[in-house]
């Protein structure tokens, strides 16, 4: 059997996979973290139950109405979505000329409320949501075994993160929205309804959470905690990045995803914390984050 | 120096003569009732509001006077109890000298994470101190000595001095009481002092007090130190009152309840997060019974405090028609 640092390859690629698919969940998660921080001044403290929201959606979808896994990764988003646009609309907007930690607060209030309450309707424990047929089973692929849905989360995160970077930097929506990141009222003046771009792009954010939500179902279990489990870690990987680019995010998320999973190899005790740990080593050698910009 | 912690300690002497006589008075009578209490309540209840309170007065100190919100206090609060319950149990230190020890180890605690924590400002802040306070979850997940998904259990109480038996809960009542009372001296002097009146200016303006000359760091992480002590002096005390310290104390969820405590009784008012910390343990003792989690009512009551009423009970009531009128003028 071949060795690498005198752990078996299987295992250490093995490891690797898992590192690489809570990568791709911590990528999409703290890139909807940047996009709404970098427009509304708000940390989502509701993004991990948002995240939740959309597993569950999944799942409650499957049971009630029989909406299959492919609509579900499309509906789920547009009704966490549109539910996240009703809170900004309703609420969150009240807040804007605030403090930035009342935003925090109020999030905070708000995922312990979700959280709350589908822990009351189902139960702490998790349920299982099973993989779609057509991504059933695993490939060999000589040197390791690879679960076909795994490779899919890969591949699909990636081309989400893509996706939204595109959509922010390229196209003229996105090009309105880095505006009003750096001057919401004169982007005002000439006409954009910035009320409206704030609501979208809150909307979109949960939308993102809620898309890793159901792309996460079939990996880990449907619980109400998943959310707020994941949130912390996510938060972390938001500071070693710093919140400036989108870019940085994206790759932030990943490169911490792969440290975690290579942990679990070489120092599997250490594996729930080294990413806390990398958090504080970047602090005190580069205090404004990997790719941040402002303090 | 000494010029300058003149200028900032004038604001003390603004306050109004009625002021400071209504204080005094709401004071000597909030004193009579919690030594009266016992009679009514039962007293590991009023024993568990005194610790929250100790604990919540202990945050507002570093959100209140200084401007930071801390998501990690429950490392301190959680960490103390399980080191008083350790020493007090396994070692067999008398009662004071666990509680000292809880109080040296939250400080220490407080000190690390102070140290990263202060790097950044604002929101990072925040984050920091939840990430690290996560971390320390999870050493005490792992660890041996906190006995894990346990806890330490039947702490024992012992003697306090070695002639007062703790056991007694009427005795175990008043020695809470007067931890509590000599906490809230400590914090009041604390605020009042030269060094409460620097931090009081940075969290209005901390570009203005960089340059007057202070090193705004060491200061910063001074009240969070401080804050960290006083919040283990809450812990150590809650591990003797109900004998045990476990996963929950350490949890982010504690963080966020001495958050909301603060929040509901009033940001930056001293008396305030006492309120806060009285209806938010009425409401989890009053919700225990039932089945109904108190997570979502918890959640629904911080996001109309942070919509409705963001100055909390205490400050609303200053800035009311009758606060004014007994003399209390609304700051923040």
């Amino acid at each position: 059997m071949t060795m690498i640092f005198g752990i078996p390859l299987q295992a250490f690629l093995g490891q690797l996979l898992i590192g690489l698919i809570n990568g791709s969940f911590y990528a999409l998660l703290s890139l909807g973290l940047a996009v709404i921080f970098g427009l509304l001044r708000v940390i989502n403290f509701a993004h991990g139950a948002q995240y939740m929201l959309g597993a569950f959606a999944a799942m409650l979808m499957l049971q009630y109405f029989g909406v299959n896994y492919w609509f579900a990764l499309i509906l789920g988003p547009v009704v966490v979505g549109l539910f996240g646009a009703f809170i900004e609309r309703t609420m969150l907007s009240r807040l804007y000329d605030l403090d930035p930690l009342y935003g925090l607060l109020f999030t905070f209030g708000l995922a312990l409320t979700i959280e709350g309450t589908f822990r009351y309707l189902y139960g702490a424990a998790g349920q299982p949501y099973s993989v779609p047929a057509q991504l059933a089973g695993g490939t060999n692929l000589g040197f390791m075994f690879l679960p076909i849905y795994r490779g899919w989360v890969v591949v699909v995160s990636l081309v989400a993160c893509i996706g939204t970077w595109l959509l922010i930097e390229k196209t003229k929506l996105g090009a309105y929205l880095r505006a009003a990141t750096e001057n919401a009222t004169l982007v005002q003046a000439f006409g954009v309804n910035v009320p409206m771009l704030l609501t979208l792009t809150y909307g979109l954010g949960a939308a993102l959470a809620a898309f890793a939500g159901v792309l996460a179902a079939p990996i880990y279990q449907v619980s109400p905690l998943m959310g707020s489990n994941i949130i912390i870690v996510v938060f972390a990987v938001v500071v070693v990045g710093g919140m400036g680019s989108i870019m940085g995010a994206i790759l932030t998320g990943y490169m911490l995803g792969i440290a975690e999973g290579l942990t679990k190899v070489f120092y599997p005790e250490a594996s729930n914390i080294v990413i806390f740990v990398i958090m504080a080593i970047v602090l005190l050698l580069r205090p404004a984050g990997l790719f941040g910009r402002d303090a | 120096m000494s010029e300058m912690t003149q200028t900032a300690a004038k604001p003390r002497i603004e306050r109004s003569a009625t002021a400071s006589r209504t204080y005094t008075i709401f004071v000597i009578i909030g004193l009579a009732a919690l030594i009266l209490a016992p009679m009514f309540f039962y007293p590991i209840f009023l024993m568990k509001l005194l610790c929250f309170a100790l604990f919540a007065c202990a945050f507002n100190l570093l959100l209140g006077y200084t401007g930071l919100l801390s998501f990690g206090h429950a490392t301190f609060f959680g960490g103390a109890a399980y080191f008083t319950a350790h020493v007090v149990k396994e070692w067999g230190f008398p009662p004071e000298l666990g509680i000292l020890t809880g109080v040296a180890g939250a400080a220490l605690l407080g000190l690390v994470m102070g140290f990263f924590a202060i790097r950044r400002q604002g929101i990072y802040f925040a984050m920091i101190t939840l990430a690290l306070s996560q971390m320390f979850f999870f050493f005490c997940l792992q660890a041996k000595f906190t006995q894990g998904e346990d806890g330490i259990q039947s702490v024992p109480r012992g003697h306090l001095f070695g002639f007062i038996d703790l056991n007694n809960s009427t005795n175990m009542y008043y020695f809470v009481l007067a931890v509590f009372v000599i906490g809230l001296i400590v914090i009041w002097r604390f605020i009042n002092s030269p060094f409460g009146m620097i931090l009081k200016s940075i969290r209005e303006n901390e570009n203005r007090a960089v340059s007057l000359g202070y090193s705004v760091a060491r200061y910063k992480l001074g009240a969070f130190v401080m804050s960290a002590a006083l919040a283990g002096l809450a812990g150590g005390l809650k591990a003797l009152v109900f004998q045990f310290a476990t996963l929950t104390d350490v949890a982010w969820q504690m963080s966020g309840e001495v958050i909301l405590m603060t929040l509901l009784g009033g940001i930056g008012t001293l008396i305030g997060p006492i309120f806060g910390a009285g209806l938010v343990v009425t409401l989890q003792n009053y919700l225990a019974t039932s089945d109904f989690p108190v997570t979502i009512i918890t959640g629904i009551v911080f996001m109309i405090c942070v919509l409705l009423f963001r100055r909390g009970i205490i400050g609303e009531f200053y800035a009311s028609r009758l606060g004014r009128k007994l003399g209390f003028e609304h700051r923040r």
